[in-house]
């Protein structure tokens, strides 16, 4: 290997390890804040991307009738509840937000000709379509199970994994997609050439990792989803809503999982399964940082991004053992480090 | 209806059932045999022990594959194929349950999800083990001569195999090892503080579980002549555990139960989807997962109950009034020292807990520690039984340095304790919770109990639980689950239990709380008859009659401070005593 593969190498493993570092700041703040594992972050990605594609493609996606689908059966359940209690204003809150906003985007999706819309319109669509799921999936998985074990919930988060994976593949088919490239400049440093897309990525995601920063030290918001991440009981008694902490940290899991494979589906073929080891590849990240730590995290995250890509060079079929062998030291490591735990439940 | 014959009724109908059914539906039972092989590893893991695995086909690919490379590249015999699975797949679980079961309780999932990701990369690159193509050609098994080369007649040797497993896992949930696994979901704490060892109980299980679903991939192996890595990648291992919870994770027949459901339902789904979706694919697994979730939401305990409730019950665990007694530990002469605190100073953070308290306890006395709400004597008994860790001091337990060691190192010394919280398994009954307590009586180990080779033992814990029952005046809810008694019994039921360890020093945290006028008097009355054997007792308790008619001695705390100590009529009279309970005189 010379320094040019080198340097290209490490041009992709940090453009992974950036996409891997967002979900994993995405699967610390959900495991924090509600304590799910959330393994169902991937089809985030998966289904970001494959959106986008659609869309390109002037297609509508199928994603579009999960969103009025599930929006639906949220109605259903929180208009049971507001009608039981005999809150009409609620029911209206609840059809507004649920049925509405999905038909409104549907609307769009239907009539604006999306294939023939610019680019950041395209993005805006695609999140739109997307980006809604987070919060009604855990209204309808997670909400009525709240304070069940860690385990419990785990069980639940793969389930829900699973069936996204099902309608992933109903809705996008087996074939993979590829998206435009946001940016088709490219620029030589020395011997290396960059391309835009990478730009695009690297800078998109400080950009997020910098916004998600300003939202957790600066908002009100945020600083409720940290209380609650803290102490659940304690946040509760303060009046901040677990149930508004849950679904506020579905909804930036969603955008932050969306957001990434939009970025990376320029670069790379997307499955509609294809998610679901990219969320595995944050998760190794997130574990590095014994699910807590943020810095940690995003570091863990480049870490296995460019362990990822140095492997696929050395030994290109082991590159899945190699990463995901990784998760052993990391675990052993922490293991050393652990006291024993008490009673968790 | 007789408890045991749903059981033959059963029995006769697998047995029958080959040469009846067509062959269609014999593989189908292949399969939910050796799916339910899997699961059942998963209920004890899962249901009864609170810890999971999604990487269970991982474990199953091992099995398949030692037998596999080894009866086809060197043509050995399928049973060594099975000895060399087992030995490989007990390694690296013992392996990865080292490594993830201290931590807390998902990092062995995640781990394992990894795990069975990394396994099955590795199955499909491996050159020798024929990459994505697989192993081919696998002889069949030869059973006593016979060779088993036909569905119909493997099914027999799956099924024999799968219901071994199951009076196996039956059996060792229903001994001492199994109490203790038992105890693992909800009550490890407590667990320990009783003498067992929770991290060697939580290997344990995970250990098994992966020999289980070794054993079905040695069967699946030789069953289909052919492996490659499609079925023990990450979606079967979450089918596995799928069929552990529709089925019922925490009881034995749970497995089987959720095995047929899921196979059956997934041969239904892949001819009914394809078709009325328009498209070909595994859509079943969007029904399993929308499945999973209302499964956990509105019936946690899986499909099992709903079927147990039209079965008859067994009289369950039953004490043999012929058992002997235990021996016991050789006496305390009265007076001996058995607990002597120096110094301890505890500290949360900044908050200092205790401040450096000295105490002593000697056999055939009752110490009392008291004091107002948050004054740290809860503290101090955690520190004494090894729940948590000193700043500075020592503890010295029959001469013997104790702070540091872990709690059931302790309570093998001779400390039991009861907890100010009751820490009780509700689900189980008032007898099998106190026979936690004989937990370091016993001996015999994992082999004995899933065969059943230990039942003297056996008897004789129990006998001890229920003689212990009697003696706190429970004698007539032995049989009865422990969280329908009243809070009352509940803490008598915890002394009790302690009481079963045959401790010569018991610590009792508010032992009198929640009891009635009569039933503190009994209890008064039945330590003071432990003293008289010698006993030493350290008593938390705020009911000052209870304490000043019963204590021999008293230590007061205040702020995590000792402020007095003595006789009771002098701790009585002691102004600062007095301030600390009723506020100044100013």
């Amino acid at each position: 290997m010379d320094l040019q593969i080198a340097l290209l190498l490490a041009q992709d493993g940090i453009v992974n390890g950036a996409i891997y570092a967002l979900l994993a700041l995405a699967l610390v703040l959900v495991f924090t804040v509600t304590r799910v594992i959330f393994i169902p972050q991937g089809e985030f990605v998966a289904y970001g991307a494959l959106t986008m594609a659609a869309l390109q493609a002037g297609k509508l996606p199928g994603t579009l009738w999960l969103l009025l689908g599930a929006g639906v059966l949220v109605t259903l359940v929180e208009g049971a509840t507001a009608l039981r209690r005999g809150n009409t204003r609620l029911l209206w809150r609840v059809a507004a937000i649920n049925l509405l906003l999905p038909l409104v985007v549907a609307g769009l999706v239907a009539w604006s000709d999306p294939a023939n819309l610019s680019m950041p319109l395209q993005v805006v669509l695609a999140l739109a379509v997307v980006v809604p799921l987070g919060p009604m999936i855990y209204r309808l998985a997670f909400q009525p199970l709240a304070e069940a074990s860690v385990l419990v919930l785990l069980i639940v988060a793969v389930a829900v994994h699973l069936s996204m994976v099902g309608l992933g593949l109903l809705f996008f088919g087996a074939e993979g997609s590829r998206t435009t490239a946001f940016s088709e400049a490219s620029f030589e440093l020395g011997s290396l050439v960059i391309n835009g897309q990478t730009l695009w990525v690297l800078g998109a995601s400080s950009a997020l990792i910098a916004a998600l920063y300003l939202f957790f030290e600066r908002t009100l918001y945020g600083k409720a989803l940290r209380a609650t991440a803290l102490n659940r009981v304690g946040a509760r008694l303060m009046g901040i809503s677990t149930v508004m902490a849950g679904k506020l940290s579905f909804t930036l899991a969603a955008l932050i999982g969306a957001t990434s494979g939009i970025l990376i589906a320029p670069l790379a073929t997307i499955y509609y399964d294809t998610g679901f080891l990219i969320g595995l590849k944050g998760f190794v990240g997130a574990i590095i940082g014994g699910l807590a730590s943020y810095p940690l995290a995003a570091a863990g995250a480049v870490l296995v991004g460019l362990l990822e890509a140095y492997s696929s060079f050395w030994a290109s079929a082991y590159k899945e053992v190699i990463v995901f062998t990784l998760i052993i030291p990391v675990l052993v490591w922490r293991s050393l480090k652990a006291h024993h735990s008490e009673e968790e439940e | 209806m007789k408890p045991h014959i749903p059981l033959i009724a059963l029995l006769l109908i697998l047995a029958l059932a080959p040469p009846l059914l067509p062959e269609f539906y014999v593989t189908l039972l292949n399969y939910i045999g050796l799916y339910a092989l899997v699961a059942l590893g998963l209920v004890l893991l899962t249901g009864v022990g609170g810890l999971t695995s999604f990487g269970q086909a991982a474990f199953v690919g091992l099995g398949a594959y030692s037998t596999a490379y080894l009866s086809t590249a060197y043509e050995l015999s399928p049973w060594l194929g099975l000895i060399v699975g087992l030995g490989v797949t007990a390694i690296v679980a013992l392996f990865l349950g080292f490594i993830t079961l201290r931590l807390s309780g998902h990092y062995l999932p995640l781990g394992t999800i990894a795990w069975g990701i990394s396994l099955y990369f590795l199955f499909g690159n491996l050159e020798f083990l024929g990459g994505h193509t697989g192993i081919s050609g696998i002889p069949a098994l030869s059973v006593l001569g016979r060779k088993l080369d036909s569905g119909r007649e493997f099914y027999y040797l799956i099924w024999l195999v799968l219901l071994g497993a199951v009076a196996i896992t039956h059996n060792l949930l229903n001994s001492r090892e199994g109490r203790a696994i038992r105890a693992l979901k909800g009550g490890s704490l407590m667990a320990e503080s009783m003498g067992v060892d929770t991290a060697r109980s939580k290997i344990l299980i995970f250990l098994i579980a992966a020999l289980y679903a070794c054993v079905s991939g040695w069967l699946y192996a030789h069953l289909q002549r052919f492996v490659n890595p499609t079925p023990f990648g990450l979606q079967t291992g979450i089918e596995y555990l799928f069929m552990a919870v529709v089925g019922g994770a925490g009881h034995v027949w749970g497995a089987l139960l959720g095995a047929g459901v899921i196979v059956v339902l997934k041969q239904w789904l892949q001819d009914l989807l394809p078709s009325l979706l328009g498209q070909s694919g595994n859509f079943e697994v969007i029904v399993f997962g929308v499945l999973l979730v209302l499964v956990l939401q509105k019936a946690r305990d899986g499909l099992w109950p709903w079927v147990a409730r039209w079965l008859p019950q067994g009289p369950g665990v039953r004490v043999r009034p012929d058992a002997a007694r235990l021996p016991r530990r050789a006496p305390q002469a009265p007076g001996t020292l058995l607990l002597d605190v120096i110094n301890a100073r505890k500290e949360f953070g900044g908050l200092v807990a205790n401040n450096n308290i000295s105490l002593t306890v000697k056999a055939g006395e009752v110490m009392a520690l008291i004091g107002p709400n948050g004054a740290g004597k809860s503290t101090m008994f955690n520190i004494i039984s090894g729940v948590l860790p000193l700043t500075k001091g020592e503890v010295r337990f029959l001469g013997k340095r104790v702070d540091g060691l872990p709690s059931r190192q302790i309570a093998r010394l001779g400390m039991a304790r009861s907890f100010q919280h009751v820490r009780l398994l509700p689900a189980m009954s008032a007898l099998e919770n106190v026979a936690l307590g004989t937990h370091q009586r016993g001996s015999r180990g994992v082999l004995a109990a899933a065969l059943h080779l230990e039942r003297t033992e056996e008897a004789r814990l129990l006998a001890e639980g229920a003689a212990q029952l009697e003696r706190v005046g429970l004698g007539d809810s032995l049989y009865r689950e422990a969280g329908s008694l009243s809070l009352g019994q509940q803490r008598l039921l915890e002394i009790a239990r302690a009481l079963c360890a045959d401790p010569c020093l018991l610590l009792l945290d508010e032992p009198a709380a929640g009891l009635r006028y009569l039933e503190k008097q009994a209890l008064a009355e039945l330590l003071r008859k432990l003293r008289a054997e010698g006993m030493g007792i350290l008593l938390v308790e705020h009911d000052m009659d209870f304490v000043m008619g019963l204590a021999d001695r008293i230590v007061v705390m205040e702020f995590g401070e000792k402020i007095s100590e003595g006789l009771p009529v002098e701790v009585q009279n002691d102004p600062i005593v007095l301030e600390a309970y009723l506020g100044g005189a100013d």
